[in-house]
């Protein structure tokens, strides 16, 4: 079967019909509770405190109504109407929004202590409009979802990578927009239950989660730990813009050189007004 | 739309706007609704609350009550308050209305409960 992101966009392959279908499913169900399960697994999220929570593409609700078991309170935001007409009539306790997240996410900085995304990125991987540039709204998506996030949040994504280009290519724009992270590939020997999580963490560099079923206790691809090795084979340092700064001033004065005075503002990014 | 959704959203996605925040509440429809009160979670929110724009969503829709006009101290212990903020960001809710940008004027429908929040080509 072609892939559903081939067929149409979003908002017209979820019609009334299609999202009545699909959320009648038992199966379908079963899959969406059991992935975002896993990936609030995966958030790490504070134990035993209520949480309020992002979920991206939030469909008809199947993923929302995981959060609220848990105790979670969320905002859900889809382009589909009919798919959230589905989710207004199953009386979901989140609370619902039209938009596309290739447009960015439209919250004030810090609003939210975790997001959840199942099921529904590789969409943003397609053109489906002349208008649309993949790179473009992939960046735009993650940036403002990265401000929308508390300091030290995380956010997960259940997807379906058609092939690994598109996997590089979503994890590069998250990491160009700031976050740290991965995809971690739970049960990659089975071709029915392997699946690709996208960790993606604001807070530094830590090690990715464990994927499961992995047969031994390696971890999933971690493309930021790629990037730095490569970046120290190239023989730059991993250092902080200030440290950089400060060092360099340090040898200019060595060598009996003019440098300005340092001060708190050294190595900060220059606001606009600038 | 719940006030807590409000207090957190924005019309940034709009090209050349830079804040788009509070948008202004222009409602035809508002209900309420029976939420259960966790005062963990509201406590938790509190701090993250944008204060002032509460207060006056609320009172735009002529749901102020007595909500204090600025968060009292160490509001954690007093369930009286907790309650009430309950109530005023989980429990009423915009059924109809526009949402409006208050740098450009854009409205943002509101239907049903959900804001329509999608922007037109010329506008990204
Ligand atoms: C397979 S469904 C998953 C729904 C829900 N997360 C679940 O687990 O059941 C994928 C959802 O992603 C939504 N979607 C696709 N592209 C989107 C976009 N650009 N912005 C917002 N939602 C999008 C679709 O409308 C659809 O509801």
């Amino acid at each position: 079967m072609s892939r559903p992101e081939y067929l149409a966009p979003p908002e017209i392959f979820y019609n009334a019909e299609e999202a009545r279908k699909y959320t009648q499913n038992s199966r379908i169900i079963d899959i969406q509770v059991q992935m975002c399960e896993r990936a609030i697994e995966l958030l790490l999220l504070p134990e035993d405190s209520p949480c309020y929570l992002l979920d991206i593409g939030c469909g008809s609700g199947l993923s929302g109504s995981v959060l609220e078991d848990q105790g979670h309170y969320w905002v859900g935001l889809d382009i589909s109407t009919a798919m959230l007409d589905v989710a207004q009539e199953r009386e979901v306790e989140g609370d619902l929004m039209l938009a596309d997240m290739g447009q960015g996410c439209p919250f004030k900085a810090g609003s939210f202590d975790g997001a959840v995304s199942i099921s529904a990125l590789q969409w943003l991987c397609n053109a489906d409009k002349s208008s649309h540039k993949p790179v473009q709204r992939l960046y735009k998506f993650f940036s403002s979802l990265y401000a929308c996030l508390s300091r030290s949040a995380r956010a997960v994504f259940q997807f379906y990578p058609d092939n690994s280009e598109q996997m590089e290519l979503v994890t590069s724009q998250a990491m160009k927009a700031g976050f740290y992270g991965g995809v971690v590939v739970d049960f990659p020997h089975s071709t029915k239950a392997k699946k690709f999580f996208l960790v993606l963490m604001t807070g530094g560099n830590v090690p990715l989660p464990k994927a499961l079923g992995t047969g031994e206790d390696s971890q999933g691809v971690s493309y930021t730990a790629k990037r730095e090795k490569l970046k120290n084979q190239r023989g730059k340092p991993l250092k902080s813009v200030r440290t950089w700064i400060l060092e360099k001033k340090e040898r200019r004065k060595r060598q009996g050189k003019e440098v300005r005075h340092n001060s708190k503002y050294t190595g900060r990014k220059r606001s606009g007004k600038f | 739309m719940k006030l807590l959704t409000h207090n957190m959203l924005t019309s940034k996605c709009i090209k050349g706007v830079s804040v788009g925040y509070p948008l202004k509440i222009n409602a035809s429809d508002v209900k309420e609704t029976e939420i259960d009160f966790n005062p963990e979670f509201v406590s938790k929110m509190i701090p993250k609350l944008d204060w002032p724009v509460l207060y006056e969503a609320a009172d735009s829709l002529g749901k102020v009550g007595d909500l204090p006009k600025n968060i009292i101290e160490n509001f954690e212990n007093d369930e009286d308050f907790l309650k009430k903020v309950h109530h005023i960001m989980l429990e009423v809710e915009i059924v109809n209305g526009n949402l409006i940008c208050p740098e450009t004027g854009r409205k943002f429908p509101i239907n049903n409960g959900i804001p329509n929040m999608l922007l037109n080509e010329d506008e990204i």
